[in-house]
């Protein structure tokens, strides 16, 4: 089944709230996965840095010396905020990619959840509620963020198969549904350079979308592309730097509502996932249309 | 009046509550507060009790229901009134996917709009939307007549038997088998007691296109073969 939750704010008032916001949509729909639970967290960047999301199966050999070792590998400057199994490390945004460099040579037994200036993606093998309490997710401000607790078929319960997933800096993926093309469509995006952590179709999706973006369409379009080339069931919710949207597939069997206020667009899985949400009862809920590109931004929104 | 608000009060008990009016009570009218999403809320109802919900439920409400009247003041998710035996449902919001679906007998009135595949494999029952329906709606139904009073999806009445679909607005394609039907008095007159029962007043008969099967796809035929 799988339970996809998102929250995109308009509001910047609701900022502090995002992530109790969030956490609680999220715990919501446990009984529909309980595999694995995850969360992408869009915060505002600070100018010039730029953090990698990174997780380790041994966080206390791993975390406590990383900050000065990577220091010492890549010249610059980082910093490590460990979280759990979890840590960030922020450096700045022309170290990115050597720092990404000294990670493999360093630790190559980390791995790399997401990086970008805002986005920080937490997830792990267990219960939702466990996961967001792990982290620490109901006391992180941001502008939108996604999650999803799963109910694996097409791959492995590990953390890596968990969701989000992200394949570009700042862009994340949560999937309810199963592909049927993932395996054809993964050697070609191969083929174009991306590379795969996992066996998962929605690591396929999420590749997709980015390697759609690399080649300068936008989110809108990039997910109207994603109708005519993934072939299976979908319900995706999608996050960018500044963007969230929206997709489900034609036959639309994967269940999804949103709702919209002035201070926020948000989407669940079910009604439940919402019900917490501020001025809800008012709110304009629908069920997004099979086949249907629904995209926000906060450029626009604002 | 019975008061189950289920913010403080699991659904089984409501459930159970439903379930053990006895023949002849007279307390059978119920009123659910808080329902939040909840699924299957007064699933299985089988005696003449009249529920009401104040706020949106989630998957299956009123399923498999036998002579109880339920309205739900919001929205419904999935499934709601599956397998209807007989009574009456009515959602004064929005319904989910497969609102009606495999729906023996009773009826369904949808105030706003459902999503796809309503009243997919009716048989027997009867459903109003007063909005729009989704795609793939009526597939495979078997009797019963679905009256929509806004527009229908893609695939409307796919492999359709002998459910009869009236559509006033507009019609986005018709599925495999389903075909438009000429409105003749007895149809209208049909129509005219549908939309008196589910409370429609300020819309005529004369409004509405009727579609059902044409009947090739009953049996195999090899002639068909390329239309299975």
């Amino acid at each position: 089944m799988c339970g996809i939750v998102g929250l995109f704010l308009k509001d910047p008032a609701l900022e502090p709230q995002l992530g109790a916001l969030l956490a609680d949509m999220l715990v919501t729909m446990t009984d529909r996965g309980p595999d694995s639970a995850g969360l992408a967290i869009y915060r505002p960047p600070a100018p010039g840095l730029s953090k990698i999301t990174v997780q380790s199966a041994r966080p206390e050999a791993d975390f406590p010396a990383l900050e000065q070792r990577l220091a010492e590998a890549s010249g610059g400057s980082a910093r490590v905020a460990v979280k759990s199994s979890h840590a960030v490390i922020t450096v700045a945004s022309d170290c990115l990619a050597a720092t990404r460099d000294a990670l493999k040579g360093l630790a190559p037994d980390l791995r790399v959840m997401g990086a970008g200036e805002s986005v920080e993606i937490y997830k792990e093998v267990g219960l939702p509620k466990d996961v967001v309490a792990r982290f620490g997710i109901a006391g992180m401000s941001g502008t939108h963020g996604i999650g999803h607790t799963r109910m694996a078929t097409e791959s492995a319960v590990t953390t890596m198969g968990a969701h989000p997933f992200s394949t570009g800096a700042d862009q994340c993926l949560v999937h309810n549904g199963s592909l049927s093309n993932h395996n054809n469509l993964r050697r070609s995006l191969a083929r174009a350079g991306m590379a795969f952590e996992t066996e998962n179709d929605s690591e396929v999706a999420a590749a997709y979308l980015t390697t759609a973006m690399a080649r300068g369409r936008d989110l809108g379009a990039a997910l109207a592309g994603a109708l005519t080339d993934l072939d299976g069931f979908f319900t995706f919710v999608v996050g960018t730097k500044s963007g969230f949207g929206v997709l489900r597939d034609p036959i639309a069997c994967k269940p999804a509502i949103m709702a919209e206020t002035e201070r926020y667009v948000a989407f669940g899985s079910e009604y439940r996932a919402l019900v917490g949400l501020p001025g809800i009862e008012s709110a304009r809920v629908w069920e997004p249309e099979p086949a249907t590109v629904y995209f926000w931004d906060q450029r626009q929104a604002a | 009046m019975p008061v189950f608000d289920l913010a403080a009060t699991p659904l089984r008990a409501l459930n159970q509550a439903l379930h053990g009016v006895a023949p002849g009570a007279n307390d059978t009218e119920f009123e659910v507060l808080n329902p939040r999403g909840q699924h299957a809320v007064a699933v299985g109802i089988d005696g003449p009790v009249t529920v009401t919900v104040r706020g949106p439920v989630g998957y299956y409400c009123a399923g498999m229901n036998d002579g109880g009247t339920v309205t739900v003041q919001g929205s419904a998710g999935p499934g709601v009134a599956e397998n209807m035996m007989s009574g009456t449902v009515v959602i004064e919001g929005d319904a989910s996917q497969y609102a009606g679906a495999t729906g023996r007998g009773g009826l369904l009135v949808i105030k706003g709009n459902a999503a796809s595949r309503c009243g997919i494999s009716m048989k027997g029952i009867d459903i109003v939307v007063h909005g729009s329906i989704g795609h793939m709606s009526a597939f495979m139904g078997q009797s019963g007549s679905l009256v929509v009073l806004g527009d229908a999806g893609e695939a409307l009445g796919d492999s359709l038997y002998e459910a009869k679909l009236f559509v006033r607005g507009s019609v986005k394609s018709l599925g495999a088998d389903c075909i438009e039907k000429p409105m003749r008095p007895e149809h209208r007159a049909h129509l005219a007691a549908l939309l008196d029962r589910a409370g429609v007043a300020d819309v005529r008969p004369e409004e509405f296109r009727r579609y059902g099967s044409a009947r090739k796809l009953y049996s195999f035929n090899i002639d068909n073969a390329d239309a299975y």
